[in-house]
């Protein structure tokens, strides 16, 4: 299994390009509760991998093992083929739902804050991070409180925030539910392009079927509670730059409508 | 506009009219009457006023003993709390030995303490500062160590993916978000603070707003006594506002 991920590994142009990851054979249990039961998924190294499934199907406690924020009760889990949480918690990113950005500090603070937790001085981080703003739309807001930011703009940041981290797994939670449709739209066709320049590896849950789709390499859908794979399906076509044409074209429309009706089945 | 009026306006508007009357009733000698009372007893705001320009200098004196003794106790009562809010949040161990006498200890009457105090401490300014500091102590550290575990669980777990130790965690985002907490329980600290020294004074001193009113309660001066009284108001108005004015500073995000 060690040459499969060693192969991954050399695909990959430099290490923050990605890094493999496999589950195998995980379930998780809260007490008396089996969240996720006996699970597996892959990801080459840069690719992304949607998770879609109902609520309370455990994507967020999934994320979390993935990202090493907890120990799975069975089972393991390798990211670049670290499997211990600690080891797993340095190698990936993680961004909430919310994005949590921390209102004290201003949005290129809020930015590099991987880089100062790992003792960099404010400048050096600020300057570091601050490279990034004007790529990213938000040429200009480096020293704005989040308070004064619109939501598509805090959302840019806290994915900055997580890409700063430079660590080769991004486990993203639904990182644009609480966005209305037009800006959830925008945010999406951005993440393509944020990620087209600066591959890493993302695990993506999402409840949005439409999103995974064409955000994702490969999607998942998980069946309600326990949590177990129901299907996979590969993206339809490569993450297109134009979103309106991607996902009107009939090829997105069947893996669509395959992806809600295996959704409808681990539903039952 | 209209917002601000009532906010400001009416409030005075209702204690001018309050000491209006007070005036009225106090110069009549209906107060005293209704007392029961010498009319010298019951002394007007006017009077109360030439008390305190006539006395200034003495009454300066006094206010400065007790202002030293509030702002003494509070620093300290206020770096007490913090420390200890901060050691309890640290260590689960410190938390569950302490915590439960922590809130305990919001029900004893700290003040009754006052005069054994002055038995341990003698009848210097450390004394006050001590109760002024143990009166402090309580609702800062209770405030802030609330504050502290009140941090989203979800920006614990933002903050560990991005390689924040228990250092950066605390420093970072609990204590942040536990400002405005530790500003209320500073608000509830500077209210009692007075009180302390007040009875601080009470048990033993020879100088002081307390003293003096003590004293002046003795030889019947009750307009001085009134005098000593609103000055002490004055300084646990003053204490508030300052920590309300810092608030606004510091927690500048809201």
């Amino acid at each position: 299994m060690n040459a499969e991920f060693g192969r991954f590994a050399a695909q990959a142009a430099t290490p923050a390009a990605g890094a493999p990851l496999a589950v195998r054979g995980l379930t998780h249990r809260f007490g008396e509760l089996t969240a996720i039961d006996g699970l597996d998924l892959e990801a080459p190294a840069g690719a992304v991998l949607g998770l879609v499934g109902p609520s309370g199907c455990g994507k967020s406690t999934l994320l979390e093992l993935i990202a090493g924020l907890r120990e799975p009760s069975e089972g393991a889990i390798e990211v670049g083929g670290a499997s211990a949480a600690g080891e797993r918690l340095a190698h990936c990113a993680f961004m909430p739902q919310r994005d949590l950005l921390l209102p004290w500090l201003s949005a290129v603070d809020n930015a590099a804050l991987a880089l100062r937790n790992r003792g960099a001085r404010r400048g050096a981080a600020r300057a570091e991070a601050g490279r990034l703003f004007e790529r990213f739309g938000l040429a200009g807001f480096e020293r704005a409180r989040p308070a004064e930011l619109s939501g598509g703009m805090r959302q840019r940041v806290a994915f900055l925030r997580t890409l700063v981290a430079g660590k080769p797994l991004l486990a993203l939670d639904e990182p644009f539910a609480s966005l209305d449709a037009i800006t959830r739209a925008e945010m999406q066709a951005w993440l393509a392009a944020a990620l087209a320049r600066d591959p890493r590896t993302v695990v993506l849950v999402s409840h949005d079927v439409e999103e995974a789709l064409y955000l994702a390499d490969r999607v998942a859908v998980l069946s309600a509670r326990p949590g177990r794979v129901v299907e996979e399906l590969s993206a339809p076509a490569p993450r297109a730059a134009d979103r309106d044409a991607a996902v009107t074209d009939p090829a997105f429309v069947a893996a669509r409508e395959r992806a809600m009706a295996a959704l409808h089945r681990g539903s039952r | 506009m209209h917002g601000k009026l009532a906010k400001w306006v009416l409030p005075v508007l209702v204690l001018a009219a309050l000491i209006g009357l007070w005036q009225i009733l106090a110069s009549t000698g209906a107060l005293a009457g209704l007392l029961g009372l010498e009319s010298f007893l019951v002394p007007s705001p006017a009077e109360i006023a030439s008390a305190l320009w006539d006395n200034r200098s003495l009454l300066a004196e006094n206010a400065w003993v007790t202002l030293k003794e509030i702002l003494l106790g509070f620093a300290i009562g206020l770096a007490l709390g913090l420390a200890f809010a901060v050691l309890l949040r640290l260590s689960t161990t410190l938390r569950h030995a302490f915590y439960p006498l922590l809130i305990a200890s919001q029900a004893v009457p700290i003040l009754v303490f006052a005069p054994i105090l002055v038995i341990w401490l003698g009848f210097g300014i450390w004394v006050k500062v001590a109760i002024v500091a143990l009166v402090c102590f309580f609702p800062i550290a209770v405030a802030t160590l609330d504050g502290l575990r009140r941090v989203d669980p979800e920006a614990t777990k933002m903050m560990r993916s991005l390689d924040a130790g228990r250092r950066q965690l605390l420093w970072r985002v609990e204590m942040p978000s536990a400002l405005p907490a530790l500003f209320s329980g500073a608000r509830i600290a500077a209210v009692f603070a007075p009180i302390g020294a007040v009875f601080g004074e009470w048990a033993g001193a020879d100088s002081g707003l307390g003293h003096m009113i003590l004293l002046d309660n003795g030889q019947l001066e009750t307009a001085r006594e009134f005098a000593a009284a609103s000055l002490l108001v004055a300084l646990a108005l003053a204490l508030f506002g300052l920590i309300a004015l810092a608030e606004r500073r510091v927690v500048d995000w809201r």
